[in-house]
Order: structure tokens, then sequence, then C-alpha cells
């Protein structure tokens, strides 16, 4: 995973809430057995209305995304994450996230920013002005050009995490003989949880 | 011990910590994984690429149900039909040639006991009370109806179960709906839960799970549990889950997957404890009236849309919050309503009985007692049911109700996810409405350009009958 500390850039200002993972990427993408390229379908109903804010050419080559409420709702589907970070995207700043979006979007190097509503209405007019925004993940802070100062906080291992570009796979496998010993103890006080598909 | 009083949520938590690190991150043993062929070939792509193996094959189960056509699948000469779409074709080999590769047992698109991964879990007593089950979809929540710790999960977190038998975890936060008195008549599970949604917001289970507490939940069939459970996501929740009890024992004893004699005994002794304590807290708390739960419709994009049959579309100005405006006027342009309709003037030219929420033998026979000795309506253009796995389909053929459904106009199907998603050929058509029995109304979902209102199967068969929403109530 590549490493996130500090994202500052234009930001594309969408504020719409309850943006589930549907609308980031429709189901007739997902049908790829790759990570790569899901860019082309993302925000696919949105990109078909004219003047929207992800061709407006104010806003190319943005790295951060501004929405509303509940961002990533709906569909466990990582391939929004993945889709979002196709099109050059690492930040995103929000009032609320959904709880698996939060995780898939830390796992693929894409900051979930959590601020209160009217810090985002403020961070929505600086886009809009098409002023860069400065998010810097060591201090949790997000700053504009007009001075405006914004501190947010990420879950401390998520944060580690994404500083430090780990691999929570590799992590885990390291803690292999603890998990070994709780499968020893279950296996002996509850055998029937161990036996799963091998019990029919 | 004396310890402290715990909500169920909590005492499955508990059981299943392997470890907790500094900052509060906990490793949490997974006991059943579900693998479906969309969220799962990048996992084990990254396995192949990282030189990782399955840690614990047996429990793990993988089936084919979102790509799949629900058409024929063997033709006159029982050789397998070939999938047209060749970007699903890939999709489903892909999972065909993962499973057995890495030691996972695997249903194939032909077998009898093939469907949707979550109709089949507790069908085959694979999902189990106290267990914690995750799947690459969010609908995972699905199970808590058996009193286990249920919820979706992203790729990424399918690679770490297959390679770990473990997630890292941060504890989410116990939450209370409690629903007081009884569901009036042709009221249904599915009708209740779309209220709840209706009533906490989309948003409103977040960082939360949701244990669903009360009578009406102890008078439901675990079917009806499950539908329930299924939608928790859809008020934002990782799970929902209902303290399992000697109907859910019923309903899972014998299954091929489920514990045997000694061991048996020993699991429903285990599982007797799995209730919140007469004490416990939650961190929130919501309480329903039954009473004043009607047949439920959404008018809009979100879940969260809900009005009673008997409603009228909302206008944009009935809300307080600026941000719900604009999204209700995005979601009416979308619906091609209209605010102050009536709900039961909308007519509707498709409809759909299928889903993990509402697929399984009691939605497909609440659906058919309806439609009995009934037709769709002239205007009803399109209508299946796709039942939840071929185990359920053959139940229903031995009742009869595949010939209730097609003396009634409908299409009977072979079993997957379907139009609930229209990753498969079932879509409905751009500007088309929908009965849909299914889960999500997000613009796009049954196809791009699709409308969908959501419903229990009940009122899917009353819409199809009166060619608009209509309340079942009226025909039964």
């Amino acid at each position: 995973m590549q490493p996130l500390t500090r994202v500052e850039g234009r930001a594309i200002p969408l504020g719409l809430k309850n943006v589930d993972t549907d609308i980031i990427i429709p189901a007739k993408w997902l049908k790829t057995v790759r990570r790569e390229g899901l860019g082309a379908g993302a925000f696919e109903t949105i990109r078909a209305e004219p003047g929207n804010v992800f061709d407006d050419p104010a806003y190319a080559g943005a790295s951060i995304l501004i929405a509303g409420d509940n961002f990533g709702c709906g569909s466990s589907r990582e391939h929004a994450a993945w889709a979002l970070g196709d099109l050059g995207l690492r930040v995103v700043i929000a009032p609320s996230f959904s709880d698996i979006f939060s995780g898939n979007a830390v796992k693929n190097g894409i900051l979930p920013v959590v601020l209160p509503q009217d810090a985002v209405d403020r961070l929505l007019e600086v886009a809009r002005e098409g002023q860069p925004i400065s998010v810097d993940l060591e201090s949790e802070t997000v700053t504009t050009p007009y001075q405006d100062r914004y501190t947010f906080i990420l879950d401390p291992f998520r944060r580690h995490c994404l500083l430090n570009g780990l691999d929570e796979v590799g992590l885990t496998m390291a803690r292999g003989e603890a998990i070994g010993s709780f499968e020893a103890a279950r296996t002996a006080a509850q055998p029937w949880l161990m036996r799963g598909t091998a019990a029919a | 011990m004396a310890s402290r009083p715990r909500t169920l949520y909590e005492k499955i938590w508990d059981a299943h910590v392997v470890e907790t690190r500094d900052d509060g991150t906990a490793l949490i043993y997974i006991d059943r994984h579900l693998v479906h062929e969309v969220t799962s070939p990048q996992a084990f792509e990254a396995l192949r690429l990282g030189g990782r193996t399955v840690r614990r094959p047996e429990l793990t189960l993988a089936v084919p149900d979102h790509n799949l056509p629900t058409t024929a699948r063997l033709d006159a000469s029982g050789k397998p039909v070939p999938i047209a779409d060749s970007e699903s074709a890939a999709q489903l080999a892909a999972l065909e040639a993962n499973a057995p590769a890495f030691g996972i047992r695997y249903i194939p698109a032909t077998a009898k006991e093939q469907g949707i991964v979550h109709v089949v879990g507790p069908e085959q007593g694979f999902s189990l009370p106290g267990t914690t089950i995750v799947c690459g979809d969010s609908h995972t929540a699905c199970h808590g109806g058996l009193g286990a710790l249920a919820f979706g999960i992203g790729t990424s977190e399918v690679e770490h179960v297959l390679a770990t038998q473990t997630l890292l975890l941060q504890q989410s936060k116990p939450m209370e709906v409690r629903v007081e008195g009884d569901l009036g008549p042709g009221v249904s599970a599915k009708d209740l839960i779309l209220h709840i949604i209706g009533r906490i917001g989309a948003a409103g289970g977040s960082g939360y799970v949701i244990e669903y507490r009360g009578k009406v939940f102890e008078q439901m069939t675990v079917e009806e549990r499950l539908t329930v459970c299924n939608m928790s996501i859809e008020a934002g929740a990782r799970a929902g889950l209902i303290a399992p009890d000697d109907v859910t024992f019923a309903y899972i004893k014998g299954r091929p997957m489920a514990p045997r004699g000694a061991e048996w005994d020993a699991a429903v002794a285990y599982w007797r404890t799995l209730h919140s304590d007469a004490d416990a807290v939650f961190a929130k708390s919501v309480t329903i009236n039954a009473a004043k739960v009607e047949p439920s419709v959404t008018w809009g994009t979100s879940p969260e849309d809900v009005v009673p049959i008997g409603g009228r579309v909302p206008s944009p100005q009935d809300f307080a919050d600026e941000g719900k405006r604009v999204a209700a006027q995005k979601s009416l342009d979308y619906m091609g309503l209209v605010p102050g309709m009536a709900m039961t003037d909308v007519p509707i030219e498709n409809v759909f009985i299928g889903s993990c929420t509402n697929s399984r033998i009691e939605d497909l026979r609440a659906a058919a007692a309806i439609l009995k000795g009934r037709r769709k309506a002239a205007n009803v253009r399109w209508a299946i049911v796709v039942p939840g796995s071929g185990l359920v389909k053959a139940q229903a053929e031995a009742e009869g109700l595949d010939k209730v459904f097609t003396e009634a106009g409908f299409e009977w199907r072979e079993p997957g996810c379907s139009a609930c998603l229209g990753m498969n050929p079932d879509k409905v058509p751009p500007g088309e409405r929908c009965a849909s029995t299914s889960n999500r109304n997000f613009v796009g979902r049954q196809g791009p350009g699709a409308r969908t209102h959501l419903v229990s199967p009940a009122m899917a068969a009353a819409a199809a009958v009166a060619g608009r929403l209509a309340d079942v109530r009226e025909l039964v």
C-alpha cells in the first residue's frame, strides 16, 4: 500500500449526502478480476450529467473529494476504493462515512477525514473557488490558504498503517502463534465450531 | 468470577478476541467465511502473489450467485449452458478454479444446493448462533437472524480472513432497537425493517451493531429474522442480531453442517447463554410501536425514504435538514414522482420477487397466497420470481407454488442475486418502475435509470395484480 502523510491540492466539491458505493462504481463494473482501470466507471451516473464536478476542468487533477454525510454507504465493494484511487484521489472529506467503506479506503491508501458539517461546508466553498486544501495525517489537520484550520482524528491503528504503508495481512501473519493457541483452545472446548464445511 | 452485564454483541465479541493491541484494535477470530465470485478474485490473486495459503479452508464456503443468469443452467442433453457475457463467465470461472486450488468447498452453479450466499449459509447449517460470520457482501448482516455476529467486508479483508482466519477490528457500540406490541394483520418482517430504517435513517446505525429486541422478534420464524437482520446495513449498522432461542435451534437441527449428537447438546447449552444480560447497557436505544407499522414502501433512492402504503410522496420542504432537501429533490427527479401523489397511484411495470432479503420459502408462500387465482395486471410487463436457492426452488415446486406464479403471469427462474443488482441479464429498463422485494433502491441499482420501490413479497404480489403499488390488506 502507498503510504500517505500529506496531501495538498485541488478538491472536488461533490457535497452530496448518502453517496452509496453503487454511485461510486455501478455493478456492471464489478465483473473485473483486477483492481485497476475502475476510474473509467467511477461516478458514471453523475458524470452523465452535463457540467458535473468530476469533468469540470476547474477541478482537473484533484486529489481530494469533499462529500456529505454517510459517504460510501451500501455495498461492501472495495471496487469503490479502487475506483477513487484510479481517479487519483487520496483523501475524502465528509461529516461521516460508512464503516465498511472507511476500512476499505485505508487499506488502499485513501484517507477518510471526518469533519463536522460546518467545516465541510466551508471546505466546499474553498474548493469551489479552486483554492487548494492541505491534509496532513501526521498532525491530523486540514488547512486552507485562508488560514482555516480543522483537526480530525483517525483510528490510531489505521493511521499507523496509512502513514507507513503497512500490509495488514503481513502484520497479522506475524501473529500466527497467538492465532494457533486460540484455535487449539477452541478445538478442545468447542470442536463443532472448527468443523465448518467438514461437518457435512 | 462476577463479570459486568454484557449485551449479546459484547458476549460474542469477547468470545472471539485473539488478542488486543495497545491502540485498542482487536484481532478477532472468524468462524465462518462465505465467498462468492464478485469480491474474491483479487483476494485469491493477492494470496498467490504473496505466496500465501488459506489458513483454515474448512471454515470457508464458496458459491457463485451475483453474476449467474437465472435462465436454465443445463441444456436438453444435460450439458451446462455457456454464459453469454464473457466478463461474467470469466469471473465465475475464476471462483470455480480458485476454490479447489485453495482447498475450499465449492458449490457449483448446477448443484441443487447452489443459491445466494446468505440463503445457502443458514440452509446448510454452516451459519450458526454465536459465530462470527463474514463475506465480501454487505448483506452478510442477514445471518444475525440466527444470533451470529455477521458483517460484510471488503476484498482486502477477504484476503485477510483467508490467510489468517481473523480480522483486525475496532469494537462497534451496541444499539438496541426495541419493538413493543404486535404487528397488525398483513404487516410483515420486511415492512417492519423498512419502517425501522425510515425511522432511524440510512446512517442511524453507523458505528453500531443493532440488537433487535421485543416480543415481535421472539414470535418471528428464523426466515423472518433473517429478513430483518439482512437490512441492518441499510440503516448503516455494521451488523444486526436477534438472540437465538428454541425457534433458532429447531431451525438448525439436522442441517448438513450443523453439529450432531453430543456436540449438538453442547452447542445448544452454549447458545442458551447468548442473550443480553438483564441490566446490560446499550449506547443507543430506539423504541418502535409495532401497532403503528403499516405495509411499507419506498418512494426515493435511499432505503430511508419509507412511507406507509396509505401515505403520499413527500415534498423536499417536509425535511428540516438542508442536505436531505437537496437529496429528496434529486430522488424525486430520478423517480419521476411529484410531491403529494398517493403511493397507491404509482403505476408498476416490473415486479421482482427475490434477493437475500426475501427469496426463502416463506417469502414465496406469502407472495403465492396473494397471487393464487389472480393474474398480473396488463401494464405489468415483466414479473419474475427468483428463488434464493435450488433447495428453496425444489420445495416451492413440491408445494405447487411455481404453478401459482406462472399462472399469474410470473416467470419462474433459477436461483441467484438477479435483479437485486442487475449484474446478470435480469435488469429493469431505464425509466421503468419495479416493485422489488430486494434491499436497495439506489440510483441505477436494478439497471441504469431503473426506478425501484422496495416492498415485502406479499406487497410485490399485490402490486403485480393491481398494476400499481397497492395495499395487500385489501386483497386478503
